[in-house]
């Protein structure tokens, strides 16, 4: 198991596009894939269950990685965080 | 229909969601909520069960990628985005393996299933505190809806055969798509605001939309026939002859607005003798901002921000309030947006629920503020964060003395003093203006106009407070006199003490978007004019074909009549002289 924190860096915070984006990445990795926030918890590979995280800029996240490819998978989703979803 | 029955009219408000006047027959669509009946299963329909789901699902998915690429082809990429979400989800595979999961261990029938997992989703939205995610949890229930109509092979009929206005109870994205490709006139809705979808996609689509209308649904009956008006929010059932002939003029009157639009926008408010009023607007929502831009106005004399209200009932977070502020202020650039703050108490929103006998005379706007400066401080930091391209102004409403402004810039100093510690950048010289709008603030608009950079009239309530008229009472509706003598001395008075400490002063009430009033408050010297974005073109028109030497002479006239009605029919014969291309509004709307 694997975990880590990230913060919404981009200005719309985890709208639909975003989120999409997520779900599209998480799901290359055979690793489980769940998202924390204030008390409760999802499945970061279903998109419908992200866009209920209502997570704007600056929400802090905590991310968990589970399998074979956890590292791989933290580092891939965690750079998408990074580039704040590659949005301006 | 056989029986000549003579139907009575009927008039109703709603929320102006799109522009554009419709006259034409009702189409009545009612779309019932699929019932998703729990039912246990024998264990060997198991695998027909998720057939059956697994079927409706694909169709589901195939129907809104139809929806989608009609979409796409009609309103553009960006807002058919809705679309796209909702087709995602269809896709993912967490939810269907979990639907599918729930259905063998529980041995429950598939719509139930669907129904009791998805609302869960849609419960989550709805418990965050944003408009965003409520119309996110609408588009989730859309689509759960169609998921369980295709289980149950119901087929929603989206198809008319004339040209009619479309009446419902509510409005899905989808619906709205699939109409617009019939010959739908309008929308008149009993649910729905400025920010719904549905209202978003009229607007991109042309189509003229009345919603919220509370029960029109219930209040037609087929063969009725409709006029939709998507300026003003009116609608008229069985509308009556002359009536329907109003609407016929008025529809064409702004379809030719509308077609020299183009050249007239980039014109300026000026008069024929060369002076510049500064033509603003009215905005409530970041969706009116494009109509706003469109009609030519040159900024933005009204901001209410009480719509941050409307979708919690809490006070949005500083972040949110500069986040929204900013956007406004950026569209707008260079010209100004003024900012009034959170004018709530009265017949509007309330921090807190307090029963008074008298609301409009109670704790109100400012007022509210001065006893509960936190929340104000919050409101003027996002303000001044926002203000770095000096193009905001800030507005207090409801002020009654010289005392509550000066107060009201200290709280100013504090915020500035807060951000300049955090090394924020904002306007230093930031304008500071207040309403008028009552009695009292008026009589001394003199002391006031010395500690602000400017006055602006809020005629609606000056009128109540000056006439001592309730303005939502019908009883004595026909005392609220917004041509009463009283109410433009006032404005004189105003005016003058305004320009005598060198400080310019606007008009956002409902009388600066009178063109009954337009020559009359340039001639007694307004220097800007704040109105709905719907009659800034004739407005403008009436600025620019008159001098102003001639308003100076028309208000002086005005200002030695003595009754409303004596004010009232001289300027409409000045108008109608002058303007017979512009339709007078009735006294009733």
């Amino acid at each position: 198991m694997f975990e880590v924190e990230v913060v919404i860096k981009n200005k719309a915070g985890l709208h639909t596009r975003p989120a999409a984006q997520l779900v599209k990445t998480a799901a290359k990795f055979k690793s489980d894939f769940f998202i924390y926030k204030d008390g409760y918890e999802i499945n970061g590979k279903s998109i419908i269950g992200v866009m209920t995280l209502a997570a704007e800029q600056g929400a802090k996240l905590n991310l968990r990685f589970d399998g074979v490819d956890q590292k791989d998978a933290a580092k891939a989703v965690c750079e998408l965080f990074d580039r704040g979803f590659d949005e301006a | 229909m056989t029986e000549d029955k003579i139907k009575s009219e009927i008039i109703m408000r709603g929320i102006p969601a799109a522009p554009g006047i419709a006259i034409g027959n009702i189409y009545l669509y009612t779309r019932d909520v699929p019932s998703a009946i729990e039912r246990t299963l024998n264990p060997a329909d198991i695998d027909s069960e998720i057939e059956r789901l697994k079927k409706a699902i694909a169709k589901s998915e195939k129907e809104l990628t139809k929806i989608l690429s009609f979409a796409q082809a009609k309103i553009g990429e960006s807002k058919s985005k809705i679309f796209e979400a909702q087709i995602m989800i269809l896709r993912d595979q967490f939810l269907i393996d979990s639907l599918v999961k729930r259905i063998r261990s529980e041995l429950r029938n598939a719509e139930f299933i669907v129904n009791n997992e998805i609302s869960k989703y849609e419960k989550m939205m709805l418990m965050a505190q944003d408009d965003y995610m409520h119309e996110r949890a609408h588009d989730v229930d859309d689509l759960k809806n169609r998921i369980i109509r295709n289980m149950q092979s119901t087929k929603l009929i989206s198809k008319f055969e004339s040209a009619a206005i479309l009446v419902s109870h509510n409005l899905t994205p989808a619906d709205t798509m699939i109409f617009s490709r019939n010959a739908v006139l309008g929308y008149a809705t009993d649910k729905g605001g400025i920010t719904s979808h549905a209202a978003i996609l009229s607007r991109a689509l042309k189509i003229p939309a009345v919603l919220g209308l509370g029960d029109i649904s219930r209040r037609i009956s087929p063969g009725d026939s409709l006029i939709l008006d998507g300026y003003s929010g009116n609608v008229i059932i069985n509308p009556s002859s002359e009536q329907l002939l109003k609407y016929q003029i008025k529809k064409e009157r702004y379809t030719q607005f509308e077609s020299n639009l183009a050249q007239f926008k980039s014109l300026p408010a000026k008069t024929l003798d060369g002076r510049k009023v500064e033509l603003a607007t009215n905005i409530e929502f970041e969706e009116e901002l494009e109509y706003m831009l469109l009609q030519g106005g040159d900024g933005i004399g009204l901001y209410r921000t009480e719509s941050l209200l409307f979708a919690s009932d809490q006070i949005p977070s500083e972040e949110k309030q500069y986040k929204k502020y900013k956007l406004f202020a950026d569209r707008v650039f260079p010209n100004l947006v003024i900012i009034r703050t959170f004018d709530i108490g009265g017949d509007k929103i309330a921090p807190q629920t307090i029963e008074e006998a008298n609301p409009f005379l109670g704790w109100r706007g400012i007022r509210i503020f001065l006893d509960r400066p936190e929340i104000l401080l919050e409101q003027l930091r996002a303000i001044l964060r926002a203000s770095s391209r000096k193009n905001i102004a800030v507005m207090f409403p409801m002020v009654t003395t010289v005392e509550e402004v000066i107060k009201a810039k200290e709280y100013i100093e504090i915020a500035k003093a807060e951000l300049r510690s955090k090394k924020i950048k904002f306007d230093r010289d930031i304008q500071v203006g207040v309403m008028i709008e009552v009695p009292s603030a008026a009589v001394t608009a003199d002391t006031i106009a010395k500690e602000v950079d400017f006055l602006s009239i809020g005629t609606n309530d000056l009128t109540q407070y000056l006439l001592a008229v309730d303005r939502g009472n019908d009883i004595i509706s026909d005392l609220y006199q917004e041509f009463h003598p009283s109410v433009i001395h006032t404005i004189r008075h105003i005016i003058k003490a305004g320009h005598k400490e060198k400080k310019w002063v606007g008009m956002c009430g409902e009388l600066a978007g009178n063109p009954l009033a337009t020559v009359l408050l340039v001639g007694l010297g307004l220097d800007e004019f704040s109105v709905v974005p719907s009659v800034l073109p004739e407005i403008k028109k009436i600025i620019r074909s008159v001098s102003y030497s001639q308003a100076q002479r028309l208000a002086s006239e005005v200002l030695r009549l003595r009754t409303t009605e004596e004010v009232r029919s001289y300027l409409r014969h000045y108008i109608e002289k002058r303007f017979s291309d512009i339709l007078l509004e009735n006294n009733n709307e």
